[in-house]
């Protein structure tokens, strides 16, 4: 999958679990960014992406993202093409 | 079942007009998701649930605090979750030879919470038992070794069902049940709880809420009373009209093992106190052959309390059925397999429980039993009588039609009715009317078997039940008086409920004259009552006035020195454990 593709499927995730539909998620977007991304709703967004792309991340994976194109780049490189 | 997300959306949701439950939650592992799924959960059962969520890992501080925030006043439950993965690192730590005692301690340890909890607060307390897992230290001998995690996990559960019927306050909610259905992998997330001590997975989180809010329900009365059953293809495969009695998949025909196993846990819940009714779109003798003739059919007859064959609409039936067993359309549950007739009664009675049955028959029974429907804190052998009851009441009705007069009929029912206080016998009854009352309910404040046997020692408190019998059959206990006294030769009624199957009887006046007789033996002169509307209970809401008390501000009051003695053509039968008044 490309990642132009993960990233606006992860835009609409971020929008489903946060719920807020004016979230805008770009590559270098960190977590102070965005007010409602606290380490809850990042659990939160792990699970729903693992669940959407049909993927696991490693326990290592969900700490060593610095940014949010870091976490695209995860998925892209697990979720089967499509 | 609903998933995470859609719980965290209803857990924002408005909850105006709901019942609500106060609770507490103490886990020893992190408890944020779960807080979530729960107020979710509530949502979709109506509640509104005001949840205050201790620290991680405070289970004991807070117990023992006596300034904790816990033990605020109008707590209605707290709820302790300890974790196997949690214990498992106990486990570890503890001396290799102290681990054959690993489960005991931990017992006595809830054992000790309880009580704390139980001496400072009224609060009823619901636990998880634990997910089981096998650590692999001992392979398959694990199961002949004491001192192994997986023996001492197994034992803690199966002496918390021990505890659970010792102690009345004590709820357990079946957490390794929910894991054995989802299977270990997907009720566990290893790369979450490493992360964030988060212990369940969030799908595994949504499931236990939802369990958990099914025990809460039906502390606020929600249980289902009712299973109506369609026939042709749910009850048993074919139809019958058609393809004749003798040829309907059933016993070892065809697909007839899915229909005799769903016929068994049907008999299993009648035998447990669920009332069966048939609602079926046929002639009634055709629909009634195969439960006379064909010798594989599980139910009989004598099992079906209410039995509907027709060809009206199925709605209007079910209405029919709801008029005859006189209870609340929310607790009773329809199956059928037509998706046509499911989406009727769902349209037009949407208070009624209509799974969504899947397609397949052999998936039936697994799909109904992980729906929980049946969720129950109170069971008694009293509630094995209740189909012949009702199969009782359709001859007291036959006999209703032969009488002009209604006094007649009721003089010639030669009514007896035995006034007891609580023993263990009847505790168990009487907290279970408690439950179950919705309509005859005065107050609403639910009962528990603790409430009671608190009050049991306590003198300002007077509990009267009332067991019913006449010359058909017994009604068994079906009402309950609590009198509190307020000094100053004052009482209180603190509640009155009834089974709605003795209406009618003048089982009303009755009970008021021996409240009098009560109250003079205590040398009361003043009764007060108090009616608190519910969405269920507007039956009695001229209860008191029609009673002839008189009304003030909302609260009823009744001259003992002027009461005249009601007619009522019940007597009462002597009993050597109250005192009878001169």
């Amino acid at each position: 999958m490309t990642k132009e593709r993960v990233l606006e499927e992860v835009n609409n995730i971020f929008r489903e679990v946060l719920e807020n539909e004016l979230i805008v998620i770009l590559p270098e977007t960190v977590a102070d960014d965005i007010e409602e991304w606290d380490s809850l709703t990042h659990i939160h967004l792990v699970v729903q992406m693992e669940k959407h792309f049909k993927i696991k991340f490693s326990s290592m994976e969900i700490q060593s993202w610095n940014n949010a194109g870091e976490m695209v780049d995860s998925i892209a490189a697990k979720a089967p093409a499509q | 079942m609903e998933t995470f997300l859609e719980l965290k959306r209803n857990s924002k949701k408005p909850t105006d007009g709901f019942d609500r439950f106060n609770l507490a939650v103490l886990g020893d592992s992190a408890t944020q998701f779960l807080k979530i799924g729960l107020i979710g959960s509530a949502w979709n059962a109506r509640i509104q649930l005001d949840l205050w969520e201790a620290d991680f890992d405070q289970i004991l501080n807070q117990v023992f605090d006596m300034n904790s925030d816990l033990y605020e006043s109008n707590r209605d439950g707290v709820l302790l979750y300890y974790s196997s993965e949690k214990l498992w690192h106990k486990f570890n730590k503890t001396n290799a030879d102290e681990r054959e005692g690993f489960a005991s301690k931990y017992i006595a340890e809830i054992e000790e919470v309880i009580q704390t909890i139980g001496s400072r607060s009224e609060a009823k307390i619901i636990i998880y038992n634990l997910a089981e897992f096998d650590d692999a230290v001992f392979g398959n001998l694990t199961n002949r070794v004491t001192g192994s995690f997986l023996f001492q996990i197994r034992k803690f559960n199966y002496e918390l069902m021990l505890l659970s019927q010792r102690t009345a306050s004590l709820f357990v909610v079946d957490l390794n049940a929910v894991q054995s259905r989802m299977g270990r992998e997907h009720f566990h997330a290893a790369n979450i709880q490493i992360n964030s001590d988060v212990m369940m997975s969030l799908e595994a989180t949504a499931q236990v809420a939802q369990q958990t809010l099914k025990l809460i329900a039906s502390m606020k009365g929600r249980s289902k009373k009712c299973l109506i059953l369609d026939l042709d293809n749910t009850l048993w495969g074919g139809i019958v009209g058609d393809d004749g009695y003798e040829h309907l998949q059933i016993g070892s025909l065809g697909i007839g093992k899915a229909f005799s196993n769903l016929q068994w846990w049907a008999k299993r819940l009648q035998e447990r106190g669920i009332i069966l009714a048939v609602c079926s779109k046929n002639f009634e003798e055709v629909a009634k052959e195969p439960f006379e003739k064909h010798p594989d059919m599980v139910l009989k007859l004598s099992d079906i309390a209410v039995f509907v064959a027709n060809w009206e609409n199925k709605a209007d039936n079910i209405r029919h059925i709801q008029q005859i067993l006189n209870i609340g359309f929310d607790s009773m549950v329809f199956l059928d397999d037509n998706p046509f007739e499911r989406n009727i009664v769902r349209t037009s009675l949407p208070e009624v429980l209509v799974p969504e049955l899947p397609e397949d028959p052999a998936l039936y029974l697994e799909y109904l039993q992980a729906q929980n429907i049946f969720d129950t804190i109170i069971y008694s052998s009293f509630d094995k009588q209740r189909t012949e009851q009702y199969q009782t009441e359709a001859k007291r009705a036959t006999l209703l039609a032969s009488f002009t007069n209604e006094s007649e009929y009721l003089q010639s029912l030669n009514m007896t009715c035995e006034v007891e206080a609580p023993n263990r016998f009847n505790i168990p009854r009487i907290a279970q009317l408690s439950q179950r009352s919705n309509q005859f309910n005065l107050r609403t404040v639910r009962l528990t078997e603790a409430d009671l046997l608190r009050w049991e020692n306590d003198k300002s408190y007077e509990v009267m039940s009332f067991s019913l019998a006449d010359r058909y059959g017994d009604y068994g206990l079906v009402c309950v008086v609590i009198l509190k006294d307020q000094g100053n030769r004052q009482t209180f009624i603190e509640n009155w409920f009834m089974s709605c199957r003795v209406l009618k009887r003048g089982m009303e006046n009755f009970t008021l004259n021996t409240i009098v007789e009560k109250a003079i033996e205590r040398g009361w002169d003043r009764i007060h009552g108090e009616y608190i509307p519910t969405t269920k209970n507007a039956m009695v809401s001229s209860h008191f006035s029609e009673l002839g008390f008189l009304g003030y501000n909302g609260l009823w009051t009744l001259e003992v020195s002027d009461y005249e003695r009601k007619e009522t053509f019940i007597s009462k039968l002597k009993n050597p454990m109250i005192v009878q008044p001169l």
